[in-house]
């Protein structure tokens, strides 16, 4: 065995993962910078307002204030949370965020490792995250937050089964569970014509699993306060917040790749192309949001269990027969 | 439990309100920015009271004491109407009157009953004070201020 030659390797290994994380993490802080920004000026303009406008130029500096003042903020505890669970909750939200973004081809050459099981990583990965909105709820000792929380493992769970069942049909057809591989095959027509349908579910259960609007039930600020952050302050509050912002690009970035053809277009670089597709859908979450009133908790579970899931299905069955034929 | 063709119309009206939202997105803002811009004030707009300016003599003001404003304010906010016949005036001529802002509602009564005219709203619409006492006003003062020495 080669010594150098096997240094070699793992030192360009784990300089590839540690240049990785650099870069994801800026990317997710940037990210969350931008999208608050642009959610608030967003909000403002469909209710004829300016939004932010007074920090920087066109108030592009706001979030940036916002960060500060939150770093600036005490770090409440709340007397009897149960201070394991209460720590881990706000770290632990974080972590699958970062791992998702490692599969996600942002270009033909631009990912940091792509596994030939990408889309599980993802899937498995995020589901993650509700076990820590679950230990939030429950950590904190509060009843909003508890609400919120048990309202959100109902939620994230029903929705977690059509958002896998609307991919499946796709996973189908390109015959990878590898993200690179799947955008590759959409050389010449997207996805999203030939599976609507799935790219409508797929949508819809994203909406419903990052906890925006119409689904928002889980912070309903109207009736549980904020939900099952409503003990956290400060930065930990700020983590949730981070992760949830990412969480939508997350999603808007595997639509892109299952639906929309990735980093494919003519003329512009592809990451330009799969940024642009990606911030388009975040355009169309935060749309929604300024736009649908919540809905009622039974409601959401009957869409999802009685509609969704019996779509999706008959969905699979309909491109398994074409695909034979 | 669905219907599909209530369902459509259910679906129809989502893009009905999204393409409403997408409208006022692209329409211009109606808020005034206000620190930057201020609204032009309606012409009936009532601050607080003051005393008005004698169109024949613009140094005084015509309150001769009367006490009318007074009797009539319904909330007791206007206290201590004095004043003193000077040498060579046919009437009395102010030397203090207080206003409570603090419990003035802008009714408009004393205005309406000053025999004179000597009252009118201020357009003062954004007064503050750290305390109670900074809402006291005494509006013969607050007429010498505003006419300047001499």
């Amino acid at each position: 065995m080669d010594w150098t030659g096997l240094i070699e390797i793992v030192g360009r290994e784990l300089f590839g993962v540690i240049a990785g994380l650099i870069g994801v993490l800026a990317f997710v802080v940037l990210n969350a910078l931008f999208l608050t920004w642009l959610e608030r000026k967003i909000a403002g303009h469909m209710q004829r307002r300016i939004g932010p406008k007074e920090v920087g130029p066109f108030g592009l500096i706001q979030p940036l204030a916002d960060t500060l003042k939150l770093l600036g903020k005490e770090l409440l505890t709340p007397h009897d949370v149960s201070r394991p669970l209460y720590f881990l909750a706000p770290t632990l939200i974080f972590i699958p965020v970062l791992v998702s973004f490692v599969v996600i081809p942002f270009d033909r050459q631009l990912l940091v490792k792509d596994i030939n099981v990408g889309i599980l990583v993802i899937l498995a990965f995020s589901s993650l995250s509700v076990l820590s909105i679950l230990l939030a709820g429950w950590g904190s000792n509060n009843k909003y937050a508890l609400i919120g929380a048990i309202r959100s493992v109902a939620q994230n769970i029903a929705y977690e089964i059509p958002l896998l069942l609307s991919l499946l049909p796709i996973i189908m057809m390109a015959n990878s569970f590898s993200l690179k591989t799947i955008v590759a095959a959409q050389e010449g027509l997207w996805y999203v014509a030939l599976q609507p349908v799935a790219f409508l579910l797929f949508f819809i259960a994203a909406v419903a699993e990052t906890n925006r609007t119409p689904f928002d039930l889980p912070e309903a600020e109207s009736e549980l306060v904020a939900g099952f952050h409503t003990e956290y302050t400060g930065m930990r509050f700020a983590l949730f917040f981070l992760a949830e912002y990412t969480n939508i690009v997350i999603v808007c970035a595997i639509a892109t790749s299952f639906f929309l053809g990735g980093y494919q277009g003519p003329l512009l670089p592809g990451w330009l192309w799969f940024l642009g597709k990606t911030y388009f859908l975040v355009f169309v979450i935060i749309w929604f949001r300024w736009t649908f009133p919540r809905v009622r908790f039974d409601q959401l579970l009957n869409f999802a269990w009685k509609i969704m899931i019996p779509v999706a299905f008959i969905n699979i069955i309909v491109t398994g027969g074409l695909l034979k034929l | 439990m669905t219907n599909p063709v209530q369902f459509a119309k259910d679906a129809i009206s989502l893009m009905k309100g999204m393409g409403v939202t997408l409208g006022n997105l692209f329409k211009p803002v109606v808020t005034c920015q206000y620190p930057r811009q201020t609204l032009t004030m309606t012409g009936r707009f009532r601050g607080h009271t003051k005393l008005a300016a004698d169109p024949e003599a613009p140094e005084k003001n015509k309150c001769f004491v009367c006490g009318l404003c007074e009797k009539s304010c319904p909330s007791g906010s206007i206290k201590e109407v004095v004043g003193e016949k000077r040498e060579g005036e046919k009437k009395k001529t102010a030397t203090g009157y207080l206003l409570d802002f603090t419990t003035c509602s802008q009714c408009g009564l004393c205005v309406e009953v000053c025999p004179v005219g000597a009252l009118e709203f201020s357009r003062d619409y954004n007064p503050a004070g750290l305390r109670r006492e900074d809402f006291h006003y005494d509006l013969v003062k607050e007429f010498e201020k505003r006419r300047g020495p001499g």
